[in-house]
């Protein structure tokens, strides 16, 4: 951040945080992306008056505390760049607060929001992404319009299973690569070389560079990237450029090697989003080892899944990646066929996602799915199914990061093109 | 004197009146300074650690949410010194603001629970309401006095 750069202004619209040891969690990680928390002011009577307009009966005070702060930011009587509403794990009272609260504020204000449940044992690391994106809408809003790629520029999508290079001049591809993620730098190494090699271009051709993924900061610093940015924002902008969906509503979903994302979009730019499940019994490292288990490819998972009618009578739904494979290895062994099997796993981390996630996002058409698991054809149906949509897969949806990367980094281009 | 548990335990009109007759309040005001003039942590606003939520496992079971545990940590001691308790029903948010519904009603439990003399009084709505609830508390108060 500049000297000049005013801090975003996160409200934190909390109850249970400071009590749980976190609350020095949340305000570093917001600092470590140039944003600033600060608890919305409001008098006794806002309290008791928007507890009431809002007709929410709850119990807890600091909930009632929590429905005026969100009132007072949406009425315009605070100000606030961003807003983080975030309660207990586990405590049902607020997670109803949490849901509605969101809603409200979406439907009533433009303001950005990210809605989280901690313990004790959330760290400024697991905030830092979530923060990031926020803080990510809020100040690069101009960027994040950008709906047509520039001049030529690459971007590097670091993930925690795979790395991933795009190469884009003039609005389109003309160089990918793809990695499995070992050391991260030597990976971004390998990739970049695969992309410059299609694209038949030299690194020195390269007018503007985005880095993101879990590694986007390492990668960035080592490949001195124009933009280095969290995932959300770039796959999501990544998502309705490819899909051709950059007007109007379109809702992304990107089941990861490690987490998921489901992001709200709207005309481009991120609404609401969810990050991450309880367990990787709902990530695509769920059907890694599944297809470690059938003694499949992770690319032929998908084309062996789609060799059943869906796997829904396979039991296997658990929240939990060790219990997950039990179920899996239990089917195998009362005789269920191995593209059943494969077709239950995809159906189960749908399920979850589903469950534990989508409920927190307005789904809204059209469904793009992208990342590496949008190409098991199972998982893609599975989702299709439980949302009742059928789901866009874009080109080069395993690339999307580094789409966005490179999409977003051609802003760079013309600030270049200016300063010479 | 007696220590006499106040709920809800951020109110200072209760521990000022439990002060005033000579009994020593316990309610959030000792425990959280405790923690907030305590040096080394950095944990604003109040200071508590991830394990605070721990040590509250003592009186909330793991699967309990965080928050309530941490707020035990700070409540548990206080019931288990208490020689008396206070318990105001429904309390107006302006008396004493006691942010989780759900510690409250753990709190309320144990206070019940412990073989204690304890006075429970309903929040007043009138201002006849309001000077019999305060003569309860000084009779109260009077009455642990004599006991002893």
């Amino acid at each position: 951040m500049s000297a000049k750069e005013q801090p975003v202004r996160i409200a934190q619209i909390t109850c249970g945080a400071e009590y749980s040891g976190i609350q020095n969690e949340i305000t570093s990680a917001a600092e470590t992306v140039g944003a600033k928390m600060f608890y919305p002011d409001v008098a006794l009577k806002d309290v008791k008056r928007a507890y009431k307009d809002f007709g929410l009966p709850v119990k807890s005070p600091d909930l009632k505390l929590a429905i005026a702060r969100a009132q007072a930011i949406v009425e315009g009587r605070i100000e606030a760049d961003g807003i983080f509403i975030a309660s207990c794990f586990r405590c049902a009272e607020a997670a109803i607060v949490r849901n509605e609260l969101r809603r409200y504020i979406l439907e009533n204000s433009k303001i950005p929001v990210v809605s989280y449940s901690f313990n004790e044992r959330t760290g400024a690391s697991t905030l830092l992404t979530r923060l990031e994106a926020l803080s990510t809408i809020a100040k690069r809003r101009a960027l994040m319009a950008r709906e047509v790629q520039v001049g030529t520029t690459m971007g590097v999508d670091s993930g925690s299973s795979t790395t991933k290079c795009i190469i884009m001049q003039d609005n389109k591809i003309i160089g990918t690569g793809w990695r499995p993620t070992t050391d991260v730098l030597n990976s971004a190494d390998e990739v970049i070389a695969l992309a410059l090699e299609e694209s038949g271009l030299k690194i020195s051709d390269i007018e503007a560079t985005g880095s993101t993924g879990y590694g986007r900061f390492l990668v960035g610093k080592h490949i001195k990237a124009d933009l280095i940015q969290e995932e959300l924002t770039v796959n999501s902008k990544g998502a309705v450029y490819l899909a051709n969906a950059q007007k109007g509503f379109a809702t992304v979903i990107d089941i990861g090697g490690m987490d998921n994302k489901a992001i709200s979009v709207n005309d481009g730019m991120p609404g609401s989003f969810t990050m991450g499940g309880i367990c990787a019994g709902a990530s695509g490292r769920f059907l890694e080892m599944t297809a470690k288990r059938l003694g499949v490819d992770i690319t032929k998972l998908g084309a062996l899944s789609m060799e059943s009618d869906g796997g829904e009578n396979v039991p296997m739904n658990s929240y939990c990646i060790v219990f997950g494979t039990q179920s899996l290895v239990n089917a195998l062994a009362a005789g269920f066929k191995p593209a059943d099997v494969a077709a239950a796993a995809c159906h189960s981390v749908a399920q979850q996602v589903y469950e534990q996630q989508l409920q927190e996002v307005d789904i809204k058409e059209p469904v793009i799915m992208v990342g590496g698991s949008s190409l098991i054809q199972g998982l893609v149906r599975a989702m299709g199914r439980m949302l009742k949509t059928e789901i866009v897969v874009p080109p080069y949806s395993q690339y999307i990061g580094a789409v966005g990367g490179a999409l977003i980094s051609s802003g760079f281009v013309d600030k270049k093109v200016k300063e010479a | 004197m007696a220590k006499v548990f106040i709920y809800p335990a951020t109110s200072l009109i209760l521990s000022d009146l439990v002060a005033r007759y000579g009994h020593e309040p316990l309610g959030s005001a000792l425990s959280i300074r405790e923690h907030v003039q305590t040096p080394g942590f950095d944990s604003p606003p109040i200071q508590m650690t991830s394990e605070d939520p721990q040590k509250g496992l003592k009186w909330a079971a793991v699967e309990v949410p965080s928050g309530i545990r941490g707020r035990m940590a700070l409540y548990g001691p206080l019931v288990e010194e208490a020689e008396a308790a206070i318990i105001i029903d429904e309390p107006d948010l302006a008396f004493g603001c006691m942010g989780c519904a759900r510690t409250n009603e753990l709190l309320v439990f144990m206070l019940r629970e412990k073989d204690i003399p304890r006075l429970e009084l309903r929040y007043p709505a009138t201002k006849e309401e309001g000077v019999t609830f305060v003569a309860k508390i000084k009779q109260f108060l009077k009455d642990l006095e004599v006991k002893e």
